[in-house]
């Protein structure tokens, strides 16, 4: 008999916080006044996001988050947890969430841990392929604020 | 008496591997097949006792292994159904094969007013070449689309050869619907037309599908050595004499030459004046000992078993609540041509998390849009999740995935 591959349990990945924002997705929808949109898609897996973004009148501080898209459960969840943690919080402040993010991740030991319900994203670590499942929207609302920066 | 899997089984070690502690069920042979001992171990044994280069020494090794590299290509002629080995070009694979075509027939032969038709079930191995050959030329590129059932549209594969193509390329099967494609009766009418024919056929000869009829009429054919129980990094263009001939080397170096100056070069004969470098030699004899392995199996016996699997399988796809099947067999189950080989969507449940599932469970399956995204983007989807069957699969593993993807269901909704 050959070795076994190491078990790896799925519940580690699809944490219970995890699968209760896929089945009830926070801050999802449109955002007719938005000021920045922003679509983020993964080609090779069909991953989609599209992020929606109301920035205050000095474009410092992101009053509101909504965000629309399909893909896969951990991919959904990041989008609905991300939306959930932003919002209020000042353009700055999400660019360096959003670093810290994607460092701890991909494997970074100096990252922080995320906190509140974005700390159930950890076990994606185990599943380097869904890694980028669970990154994208952050990359989307990198690319958002950044033109909201430049415009 | 029927054909029994079992013994079979037992000559591909990696089938006894155990995944998360449960048995492995490999359902991803459309990506690529496992390998019987036997072509590890001449691949071994080539290493052990036979390296060396090919075409080069005088020394004893160099001939062992010039003769074993040449006969395995001889091999492949007989196993294609050609006497004519010239026609037999080792590659880096079925993509390789086709790239060659491309770059050398295509840029030689193709102009503007020209048109080169693919199908939409093509893989991007057929179909990006074109693709870019068209953009670079001026040539018109045509996509032959598909009826509701996944087979090819009568009306729009009828326009396009009216079109009279220069080259119709297409597969005898789909890697991601399973459509079986009338490949002999099309490439007929394509002639009638004026067309040179190509047929990718990666991933019909894993299914013993013989290739002898075909060669007396198409121009073309594309297969890699690891879909077919063979090392990966390998595959194999056959193409008429006459027209490899006439196409220049798109590679150049070492063994495709005959003579070179200061200033001119004189390219190899055939089949070396296209296989520029050394070559993949542990890999070619990996592939004779696959071919090996494949005569020594009752084809008819085995088509039979995998057909009876197939159609069995696409009966439970057909009555699996929640599971929609993407491919053929379901406007028309009577008679679909198709393999072994299921596109599914779960309903309320993305496909990678349903591969993530039943990776768990010890099945190895594929998601994604299998290297078909114009397809993909046609029928409106992201991509599927896809098993696919080799004759060393059983119905017992189609149970397993029936059941994980029920309790997959219970377990997302």
């Amino acid at each position: 008999m050959n070795e076994t591959a190491s078990n790896l349990p799925l519940d580690s990945l699809y944490q219970e916080v995890i699968l209760d924002h896929h089945r009830d997705p926070r801050n999802r929808g449109e955002l007719p006044d938005a000021t920045i949109q922003k679509e983020g898609f993964n080609p090779l897996c069909g991953d989609r996001v599209q992020l929606a973004l109301k920035l205050s009148a000095d474009a410092q501080t992101i009053e509101q988050v909504r965000y629309q898209g399909e893909g896969c459960s951990i991919c959904m969840a990041s989008a609905s947890m991300m939306a959930e943690s932003i919002e209020g919080i000042s353009t700055q402040e999400a660019l360096s969430q959003i670093q810290n993010f994607r460092n701890f991740l991909q494997g970074d030991e100096a990252a922080a841990k995320p906190e509140g319900d974005l700390e159930s994203l950890a076990g994606v670590r185990k599943f380097p392929v869904r890694i980028k499942c669970a990154i994208l929207p952050w990359t989307t609302l990198k690319q958002a604020i950044e033109e909201g920066a430049s415009s | 008496m029927t054909f029994s899997p079992h013994h079979l089984r037992e000559q591909f070690p990696i089938l006894q591997t155990q995944v998360y502690g449960k048995p492995l069920v490999y359902l991803d042979n459309a990506a690529t097949s496992q390998k019987p001992r036997c072509v590890l171990s001449a691949m071994n044994t080539f290493y052990e006792n036979q390296n060396a280069n090919v075409h080069r020494g005088v020394h004893w090794l160099s001939q062992v292994a010039s003769e074993a590299y040449e006969s395995t290509r001889a091999q492949v002629a007989k196993y294609l159904g050609t006497p004519k080995t010239q026609e037999v070009i080792f590659t880096r694979g079925t993509t390789d094969a086709i790239n060659l075509v491309a770059s050398s027939w295509g840029l030689a032969n193709l102009t503007q007013g020209d048109t080169v038709a693919v199908t939409r079930m093509d893989h991007h191995s057929n179909f990006v070449p074109w693709q870019q050959l068209c953009a670079k030329t001026g040539a018109t590129f045509r996509i032959i689309e598909l009826n509701e059932d996944f087979q090819l549209d009568e009306a729009s594969l009828e326009a396009a050869l009216a079109l009279r193509p220069k080259l119709l390329a297409l597969p005898w099967a789909s890697n991601t619907l399973g459509t079986i494609n009338p490949v002999l009766a099309i490439a007929k009418r394509a002639k009638a037309q004026g067309a040179f024919v190509l047929v990718d056929a990666a991933q019909a000869l894993p299914h013993l599908f013989e290739a002898k009829d075909l060669l007396d009429t198409i121009d073309f054919l594309a297969f890699s050595s690891h879909k077919l129980f063979g090392p990966t990094g390998l595959g194999v263009l056959w193409g008429r004499e006459a027209l490899l001939n006439r196409m220049p080397p798109i590679q150049f170096g070492g063994d495709m030459v005959l003579r070179v100056e200061d200033h001119h070069t004189q390219w190899n004969e055939l089949p070396w004046k296209f296989e520029a470098g050394t070559p993949a030699i542990a890999e070619v004899i990996g592939l004779g000992a696959a071919l090996k392995f494949l005569e020594s199996l009752d084809a008819h016996r085995i088509r039979e078993y995998e057909e009876n699997l197939t159609q069995r399988i696409l009966q439970r796809f057909l009555q699996e609540p929640g599971v929609q099947l993407i491919g053929p067999g379901k406007h028309s189950v009577q008679g679909a041509a198709r393999l072994g080989v299921f596109s599914f969507l779960v309903d309320g449940v993305h496909t990678h998390d349903i591969s993530q599932f039943l990776d768990q469970q010890g099945i190895a399956v594929r998601a994604g849009h299998h290297c078909t995204q114009p397809l993909m983007s046609k029928l409106g989807i992201a991509g599927t999740t896809r098993a696919s069957f080799a004759f060393y699969n059983t119905f017992e593993e189609a149970e397993v995935l029936f059941q994980s993807i029920q309790a997959a269901r219970r377990y997302f909704q």
